[in-house]
Order: C-alpha cells, then sequence, then structure tokens
C-alpha cells in the first residue's frame, strides 16, 4: 500500500535511505546535493536510523571512508554533486575495482567553469568510465524507486559493482512534486539485509583489498569487472521486475515513449525526456509518429536494446545535457551512434547539447528538434551532424 | 494538459517567495490535486530578485521546464516592478497579484500594457497587524488562492490550520495570528 506525499527529490532520496538504515554514511556537503546527508542528519538526531554518519573532511574522504566500511562487510552511502564526485574521481576506480557495492547519490550539476551551480550531466559523465553503474531518474518518484533498488543491484554476487542513482541538480533535486512512497517495513523486506560473501572482518576467510596487480594478473581482474558490469544489466532487469511485482511500477533499461511505429525519435536523459514527452503529445495529436527514448540506466549501456528499439526510425537526434569536447558529438550520441552501427539499416542521426549549466529546456525546443527530424527524413539531407541548441548568439546581441 | 494552472512568483532572497510557492504546492495537495513547486536559482544572496513557480494539475505534469505563459504572477516586492518585467508572458485572461500600499490603478501604468486583471493587497500591513513583522509571503499565499481559485477557500484555510499545527508544535501561539493573516488577506486583495 503506496503512501500519497510530495517531496523533492533531494527528500525522497534521503526517505529512502532512510528506509533502508544503511551502516554507515560519510558525508561532506556540495549544492545541490547538500540536503541529503542534511535530511538524514536530522534522522540520525530523531534515532530514525541507527546508521555510523561520518563528517568527513572531503568528498575524497567520504568516498574513501566508504570503501573502508564496504570492504568491512557494511553497508555504506554518500551523497555528492559537481566538483564533489570530480575529487572522488581516484577514489571511485578504487571501489569499483575493489568490488564494493556502495551507492552514491549524485544531484547532477555543471563542472567549472564558468563557475555554477545548475543542473547538467558534466559531472556523472566524466565518470562514465569509472566502473560504477549509473542509473538516472526523470523525477522525484524515479530517483526514491531507483534508490530503492540500487543495492540489490550493486550487491548482486555475479556485479557487486558500486551504483551512481543520478538525479537532475535543483530541476529535481529542489522541486516539490506529488510521490507515491512505499512502507518502511516493505522497503526493508524488499531491500533485504546486506551478508557479503566476502569481506576484511570475516575472521574465518580474511581478505587482502586494494593489492597490487602486476601485469600478469591486471589484466584478468579489468576482464572480470568488465564481466560483472556485463552481468549487471540482467541484474537490474530482474531487480526491476521484483520491485514492479512489489510495488507496481515498471522500470527498465530505458523507456520507450509513444515509440510503437514512430519514425523520428529523440533519445535523451533525466527531466528532460517528461518536458518532452509533452511535446511528443502534441506531435502525435497532429499526426506525426513521433516518439523517445528516455535512457535510465546509462552504465551498463543497453546497446543491443536501443539498437532494436531504433532500428524502425528514419531519423534519431540524441539530446547531449554535457559537452564531451570531442568536437564531434557529446558521449550519449557516441553511445548511441556505436550501439546501431551493426544495424543493415540505421537510421540518420544527429546530436544537440543542450541545456549546459542550467539552461532551460522546454516543450518548444523539442518540437523544434522534431521538425528539423522531420526535415531530414523529407530532404535525406542530415546537415551538421553535432550541433548546439538554446546558447544566445553573443556576436548578435552585440551589434 | 487539461485544468491545470501555471503560478510566477517574484520576490527577493530573504521575503519567503519559495516558502510561499511550498505552501501553495503543500494546500493544492491535500486538496487532491498534481503539484510542482520549483524555484529558479540565480546567486543566493539576501535582498536579490528570485523566481518561484507552481503548476496544480489534476493529472501529474511531465514537463520540467520554467515556466514562460504562466496564468497569474504574484509580486512579493513591489519595488521589482521597475527592474523586472513581471507581466512577461501572462496571459491576459489572468491576473497579477502585487503587494502595495497604492492600488491597482496607481500600478498599473508600471506594469508595460499588461491588459489583464491586475489585484493588489498590503500584505507588510496585513503581516505587521497579525504578525507583529514583515512576513509578506502569507498573506500573498492566501491573496493567489483567492484571485486563482486554484484550491477551494474553506479547503484552503481547514489544511493550513492543519499544517501551522504541526509545523509550529513547539510554538502554538503564533497559529492563530497566520490564521487571522490568511482570512484577512483573502477578503483584503482587491482588483
Amino acid at each position: 500500500m503506496s503512501i500519497r506525499d510530495r517531496l523533492s527529490g533531494n527528500e525522497a532520496i534521503a526517505t529512502a535511505m532512510r528506509q533502508i538504515n544503511p551502516d554507515v554514511f560519510a558525508m561532506f556537503p556540495i549544492t545541490p546535493s547538500t540536503e541529503i546527508p542534511q535530511y538524514f542528519a536530522q534522522y540520525v538526531a530523531d534515532g530514525k536510523v541507527d546508521t555510523e554518519f561520518i563528517c568527513v573532511e572531503s568528498e575524497h574522504s567520504s568516498l574513501s571512508a566508504c570503501i573502508g566500511a564496504e570492504a568491512a562487510g557494511c553497508r555504506a552511502i554518500t551523497a555528492t554533486s559537481s566538483a564533489g564526485l570530480s575529487f572522488m574521481n581516484e577514489v571511485l576506480y578504487v571501489a569499483a575495482s575493489s568490488r564494493l557495492p556502495i551507492v552514491l547519490a549524485v544531484a547532477c550539476r555543471a563542472l567549472t567553469g564558468p563557475i555554477n551551480i545548475n543542473h547538467d550531466y558534466s559531472d556523472s559523465m566524466a565518470e562514465r568510465d569509472s566502473g560504477f553503474i549509473q542509473i538516472y531518474a526523470e523525477n522525484n518518484q524515479e530517483a526514491y524507486d531507483n534508490y530503492l533498488q540500487a543495492h540489490r543491484i550493486g550487491e548482486t554476487p555475479d556485479v557487486r559493482l558500486p551504483v551512481m542513482i543520478c538525479e537532475d541538480g535543483f530541476i529535481t533535486s529542489h522541486a516539490l512534486e506529488n510521490i507515491e512512497l512505499e512502507r518502511d517495513e516493505d522497503v526493508r523486506a524488499f531491500v533485504g539485509e546486506y551478508h557479503p560473501e566476502h569481506y576484511l572482518l570475516k575472521s574465518e576467510n580474511p581478505l587482502a583489498v586494494g593489492p597490487y596487480g602486476t601485469s600478469p594478473y591486471y589484466m584478468e581482474a579489468r576482464v572480470a569487472q568488465a564481466e560483472a558490469m556485463k552481468n549487471a544489466k540482467r541484474a537490474i532487469l530482474e531487480v526491476a521486475a521484483d520491485f514492479e511485482r512489489t510495488f507496481g511500477r515498471k522500470y527498465g533499461l530505458f523507456e520507450e515513449y509513444r515509440m510503437e511505429d514512430a519514425e523520428i525519435a529523440l533519445v535523451l536523459m533525466g527531466s528532460s525526456a517528461g518536458t518532452a514527452k509533452a511535446a511528443v503529445d502534441e506531435l502525435r495529436e497532429q499526426g506525426v509518429q513521433a516518439g523517445l527514448i528516455k535512457i535510465r540506466v546509462f552504465r551498463p549501456f543497453p546497446a543491443e536494446e536501443l539498437a532494436e528499439a531504433l532500428k524502425h526510425c528514419k531519423a534519431v537526434a540524441v539530446l547531449d545535457k554535457s559537452e564531451g569536447f570531442s568536437a564531434c558529438g557529446g558521449p550519449l550520441f557516441a553511445e548511441t551512434a556505436a550501439a546501431c552501427i551493426n544495424l543493415d539499416r540505421r537510421p540518420k542521426m544527429v546530436d544537440i547539447v543542450y541545456g549546459l549549466g542550467g539552461r532551460d529546456f522546454t516543450v518548444d525546443q523539442a518540437k523544434r528538434v522534431f521538425a528539423r527530424l522531420g526535415r531530414i527524413v523529407e530532404t535525406g539531407e542530415i546537415g551538421p551532424v553535432y550541433t548546439h541548441m538554446g546558447q544566445r548568439d553573443l556576436r548578435e546581441e552585440a551589434q | 494538459m487539461m485544468n491545470m494552472t501555471e503560478i510566477r512568483w517574484h520576490g527577493r532572497g530573504g521575503q519567503g517567495a519559495k516558502t510561499a510557492s511550498l505552501l501553495l504546492a503543500d494546500a493544492a495537495f491535500m486538496s487532491g490535486k498534481y503539484v510542482q513547486s520549483f524555484p529558479e536559482y540565480g546567486p543566493e544572496r539576501s535582498g536579490a530578485p528570485i523566481t518561484a513557480y507552481n503548476r496544480i494539475s489534476d493529472e501529474r505534469c511531465t514537463i520540467h521546464s520554467n515556466i514562460y505563459a504562466p496564468d497569474f504572477v504574484v509580486v512579493v516586492d513591489e519595488t521589482l516592478l521597475e527592474s523586472v518585467d513581471v507581466t512577461a508572458g501572462l496571459k491576459p485572461e489572468g491576473a497579477i497579484v502585487i503587494n502595495s500600499e497604492r492600488s491597482a490603478s496607481e500600478l498599473r501604468p508600471l506594469l508595460r500594457g499588461y491588459p489583464g486583471q491586475v489585484f493588489t493587497i498590503d500584505a507588510g500591513a496585513i503581516s505587521r497587524k497579525h504578525l507583529g513583522a514583515y512576513f509578506p509571503n502569507t498573506p500573498m499565499l492566501a491573496a493567489i488562492v483567492a484571485v486563482s481559485g486554484c484550491v477551494d477557500r474553506e479547503d484552503f484555510l481547514r489544511d493550513m490550520e492543519s499544517s501551522y499545527r504541526h509545523k509550529f508544535a513547539k510554538k502554538p501561539q503564533v497559529v492563530q495570528g497566520n490564521l487571522d493573516c490568511l482570512a484577512e488577506a483573502m477578503k483584503e486583495v482587491k482588483e
């Protein structure tokens, strides 16, 4: 029986954390994720959790503390954003390669510079190769639901990888919306207790964590880690299926919105997908066969499934909310294009970088992208493959 | 989307526009609606212009952009009329509610030709009378409920009472002042 409530994305995530009652929360604040440890500190003060709440001196330390705790057999969590995630960079790789299923909540925010506190995916995309599973949310409900699934995914025995639960900074983290919460006891029954097979403090079978891996050993460890990431795809779907049976809300690797006969489609992530759904609905009413795919799981990337979902489209626009400075498109475009490379008939595909540093994304912008896709289908001319959208023309303004 | 009300708040950092937007969402939520309340953050400085938004609807709204064509605009600080285009995109069939000692006809010339309804309310005086201090957001909240009709008046006053009793559990003496503030503001807001 769900509970009707209204919460911001940050409070929704903090609520999930309270319900799960992890062993350790190591925290260092940074906007816009700060409210998560702030709410959690209140739960600690009110005796609603018995978590060891550690205030450390940096994000490098918060994740390091989680690594120590998780290696000792605990469930350990933290939260961060932007420069905080960048400062964790070194230890993100340690967590993943040590196969420690830490859960890290990220309220995604732009990276410097110019200095900016608002949303884009510069921070999380910069860590796409760290070995963390990455799951993204459209709104507060999905942020909560993804968090409830995170521990089980990461702790699956043939996965054992850390998980980033990503929400859009401010747009989701600070927006109050309706939400269906689950009861504490139902959440605890769903998530279960953590009983790792191996951990540092297991006296009958002691374990070394983070050893030196010389050339004869290093590659085997990396291949095993790569296999674990492949297994994560299956684990994510299994946990989602159980989540749907238990709580009734359905999740996959991505969401297909009105894709059944779509000729033109967007591939995008997060809150923008919700905004673009309104554009799809309007266009459908006018008879335009428009659809969209919202990527929920970016790591592991659902390449085969995405290719299957896009193969009947004539033209696709990938919307990247981070500039990868590759000079040929953002990271979501690179992955989507690679996913489709072996299709016999591929859609024409363009990349649009948008929404950087909190630049607003509107229903009208989404409609303009669909109009451009319509022209590509009509003329067969793809035009520029990699462009930006939503920026002002400063030269024009100067005149 | 059918039956969606979109509201834009203009205030200055520290005046509680964001909080008022949250309280309006709370009241609409309690009356069974789907709600959004979100601020637009610039540099976080006391006194800097800030914007907050509400969407109130019968179904979940998936749009997460800012609001460019609001049904209603609330101006918590009238000095903003000089520097911010508060009526930008405001629907002519909608309305603007301004915290001011002045009348609607005195303020209309400052509204860049906005043809719709203009309401004013002296939120400062009402707040000082009932709360003993300048908290304009509480009267402005009641004023927008009265003007927009997005929440039933009786439901609103009842739900706010229960929410104040919860919020001020340790300061029950301030509950009545806040309720009087809301009730007077609903009466006093004038076109």
